[in-house]
């Protein structure tokens, strides 16, 4: 019973955006519009990023991992970080699975949290859309902006869980 | 939950957004582009049109720099998948952190733009 309880909104939801369709309901059209949008996005990204969280689990050594982005590695380890969430693409929420990945395999807290904010604010995928949309100038300016200020981020969160025993844990 | 933002994102018509974080909103602007953006799930490729026709509505650079950079960073919809990941005090302060960081670089932004 509890569990036809959990799926009852959702139902509900889909049969009447169904109907809204049918009968050429405007709101529920628009509504649907938004609900394709959104899904289409976690639909097309999340088996993506699963499927390179396997790939990389099986490719990449841990000892590589630990070499070039672990707690001794300094400015480069950081760049390697960015590259690698900047070619990524998607919701943050997907991002999450993939910091587990790097923690595990012996990423420091710092390159783990400049993971997450490169993975948010920039995004080589994304760029050109926003360029078209805002200009240029705003999205080079915002990108330049937002670099030093994850980074300092990724800084303060080892700074401040330096000594706490930090974990990310496989939910 | 996607389905909830998706009612959400058509009761709030873009006329609204508009009033609240377009000129001469000030300080009322700059809380609403980030409080919105924190509370909202909105993917890029919805984010970014709706900020452009924010810019030709008048709302200014360093708000809508405010809002998108919320939008990506801070995710108050999406705690319950980070705790899972990082525990309830962790992400918590990242979303903080990152809440603080936006109005930073929107404010940094005012200046070039």
């Amino acid at each position: 019973m509890k569990k036809i309880q959990k799926y009852i909104f959702p139902n509900v939801f889909l049969i009447l955006i169904g109907l809204s369709w049918l009968f050429d309901f405007a709101a529920g059209k628009q509504i649907g519009i938004n609900f394709w949008m959104f899904f289409k996005e976690m639909i097309l990204f999340l088996p993506l990023m699963f499927v390179l969280i396997g790939l990389f689990d099986v490719w990449v050594p841990r000892e590589k991992i630990e070499k070039h982005i672990g707690s001794a590695s300094g400015w480069k380890g950081t760049g390697l970080v960015i590259l690698l969430a900047s070619l990524q693409a998607g919701p943050l929420y997907s991002a999450f699975p993939f910091a587990y990945i790097l923690w595990k395999k012996g990423c420091s807290i710092r390159n783990v949290f400049i993971y997450l904010g490169a993975f948010s604010t920039i995004k080589i995928p994304m760029i050109t859309f926003e360029i078209g949309f805002l200009g240029l100038k705003f999205s080079l300016l915002r990108t330049l902006i937002t670099l030093p200020v994850f980074i300092l981020i990724g800084y303060l969160m080892e700074w401040y869980l330096k000594d706490k025993d930090f974990d990310v844990k496989q939910p | 939950m996607l389905a909830i933002v998706s009612i959400v994102l058509f009761l709030v018509p873009n006329e609204t957004f508009v009033k609240y974080m377009g000129e001469g909103s000030g300080i009322k602007g700059w809380i609403t582009a980030a409080v919105f953006g924190s509370v909202a799930l909105i993917p890029g490729f919805i984010a970014y049109p709706l900020s452009g026709i924010l810019i030709d509505n008048g709302v200014s650079y360093s708000v809508i720099s405010v809002f998108i950079t919320t939008l990506m960073m801070t995710g108050f919809l999406t705690l319950p998948v980070e705790v899972k990941f990082f525990g309830w005090k962790v992400s918590f302060i990242r979303n903080m952190v990152s809440l603080v960081a936006a109005l930073f670089i929107g404010f940094i932004m005012g200046f070039f733009l």
